[in-house]
């Protein structure tokens, strides 16, 4: 069984619309999966089903099931903390705190309760090392978040995430703020990272679809039009739909 | 014909605007000018810190007042700060919409009641309550400073709540999605990213309180001489000039405007202070550290 998230029948509603239409799709361990289609299709609500971020969205709802390992994450035994410590997420605009670059990555880790300082500075080193950004800020860890560039606020971001080592990242166009070398810098990020995590990232980009993923699913109007190798899926697509899409006839 | 119609209204602008300007100043000089002479002729230390005030035998030391004002002041705040904080936080991220949308205007109006009303609640109310629970007259420091708690919680909380709602939702969701509970969240990135909003909050509710004169009166029990305990009666800077003005001539006429010029002085140098820790706190979060 080397699925890591499996989705069956996945519906979500925002009061009346009918945002996501019975999804179905299984995320493999150890790989990156993007998520392509064009614009308010529903990739954003999808991802954010999968940590519950939804939840904070009074006129949410959804049927179907969402395996995490197995276990259903929409389960009422389910502790959604617990959940969310397992599936960290990226977002699309940059969202470091209004912290040094230090407590940003700690924060994770002190609000699970680590207090020990010392495995807090080796974990921080660590996860800034893993993403990159060790370098451009080991001198000037105190000094507040704010004042990086934006590419390095996202590797700071990703930091952050890795730093609570959850299972699965969750990155949602996580270079669509970003310049082609910051690009290129989280772009082999994520070729790192999946050794230990499973990545789901979404973007409007087809070269870094092809470039950093393993599978790929497209997305339309709510629904997986076709989903599968990110190979085959960019080279020879079963669907009309999704070979409009990819030659860029729409979207 | 548009350049004209918008260089009239600019200027226009520019002229109220300097107006009143000019009209604070005029009030401030005229303060001074009847004021500071004098305070240099009763001498500037002895006035500041002489701690007998009685007109009738010549002796215009304002240092009680000023204890009493510093002193009611503090103690709401004491007692308004953490209460008003509670309060934002539940409103901000706690209470459901609707209770939100009924709360919110209700704070809001009572901020406008006039201080009379508070004042003659406390007269009824309250000065009963504290003769009875502990002794004395009723009137007291402790009473003014529960009058002026209710009156500055609504100017606190609104202004706080504020602050704390618009801190930007990303950093909201930053936090959860590693993990944080809401509490956590609230905690450790909402509440520290708002506070110079917060301080700009305490400030105005400091200002209310120490400028508040009516209401002080009709609690305090006014009696021009240090207070021992905070259940002793205190006068205001402010009540003094208000209790006396109406009969005052002369050198006590002078002192008034003396006591005037006093509590403007503090009223700048607790601004200044406290602009100081909106300021700071303002640059740390942008380009230093929380
Ligand atoms: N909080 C919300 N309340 C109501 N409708 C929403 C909400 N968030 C998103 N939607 C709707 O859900 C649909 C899907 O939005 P979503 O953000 O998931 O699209 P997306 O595929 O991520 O688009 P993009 O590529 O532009 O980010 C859109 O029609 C949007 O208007
Ligand atoms: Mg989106």
């Amino acid at each position: 069984m080397d699925y890591r998230i499996e989705v069956e029948d996945l519906n979500v509603y925002f009061d009346e619309a009918h945002i996501l239409k019975d999804i179905s799709i299984n995320i493999k361990k150890n790989r990156v999966t993007s998520l392509i289609g064009p614009s308010g299709c529903g990739k954003s609500t999808f991802i954010r089903t999968l940590n519950r971020m939804n939840d904070l969205i009074d006129s949410f709802k959804m049927t179907g099931t969402i395996l995490l390992d197995g276990g259903d994450i929409y389960d009422p035994k389910v502790d959604v903390v617990d959940l969310r410590k397992k599936v960290g997420m990226v977002f699309q605009k940059p969202n470091p705190f209004p912290k040094s670059i230090f407590d940003n990555v700690a924060y994770g880790l002190r609000i699970h309760g680590i207090k020990d300082k010392d495995f807090i500075e080796k974990r921080v080193e660590d996860s800034l090392k893993e993403a990159a950004l060790w370098d451009e800020v080991k001198e000037k860890l105190d000094k507040s978040a704010m004042g990086l560039s934006g590419g390095q606020q996202q590797r700071l971001c990703i930091a952050r995430t890795i730093a609570v080592e959850p299972e699965v990242i969750l990155m949602d166009e996580p270079c669509s703020a970003l310049d082609p070398i910051s690009t290129t810098k989280i772009e082999d990020l994520i070729h790192k990272l999946k050794e230990d995590f499973t990545i789901i990232i979404v973007t409007h980009n087809m070269q870094q679809a092809t470039r950093v993923s393993k599978y790929t699913a497209f997305f339309l109007n709510g629904e997986i039009v076709e989903s599968g190798l990110t190979d085959k899926l960019f080279i020879e697509p079963e669907d009309k739909r999704t070979e409009d899409y990819i030659t860029g006839r729409f979207g | 014909m548009k350049d004209i119609g918008e260089f009239l209204i600019e200027k226009g602008l520019l002229i109220t605007a300097f107006l009143s300007i000019i009209i604070i100043l005029l009030i401030i000089i005229f303060i001074f000018s009847e004021g500071l002479p004098f305070m240099e002729s009763y001498g500037f230390l002895k006035f500041i810190f002489g701690s007998i005030w009685d007109p009738s035998s010549g002796d215009y030391g304002v240092l009680p007042m000023i204890v009493g004002s510093l002193g009611i002041t503090s103690l709401a705040l004491v007692f308004a700060i953490p209460l008003s904080l509670l309060c934002a936080i539940y409103m901000a991220e706690i209470a459901p919409k609707t209770m939100r949308k009924i709360l919110k205007p209700v704070i809001e109006t009572l901020a406008g009641i006039p201080s009379v009303v508070y004042g003659f609640f406390g007269l009824i109310v309250l000065v009963p309550i504290m003769r009875i629970h502990f002794g004395g007259t009723g009137f007291s420091m402790f009473t003014a400073s529960i009058i002026l708690t209710v009156m500055i919680l609504p100017t606190i909380i609104s202004v706080s709540e504020d602050a704390l709602r618009f801190i930007p939702h990303e950093y909201k969701e930053a936090s959860l999605a590693l993990g944080a509970t809401h509490w956590q969240t609230i905690k450790n990135v909402i509440f520290p990213a708002a506070i110079p909003g917060i301080i700009t909050a305490i400030i105005l509710g400091m200002g209310r309180a120490i400028g508040e004169t009516l209401a002080v009166i009709m609690v305090a029990g006014n009696v021009a001489q240090f207070p021992t305990t905070i259940s002793d009666p205190v006068r205001a800077l402010t009540s003094n000039i208000a209790i006396e003005m109406g009969y005052a001539t002369g050198i006590h006429y002078s002192a008034l405007f003396g006591t005037a010029i006093v509590l403007f002085i503090i009223i700048i140098i607790l601004l200044v202070v406290a602009n100081y820790f909106h300021y700071k706190k303002k640059i740390t979060i942008g380009g230093g550290y929380l």
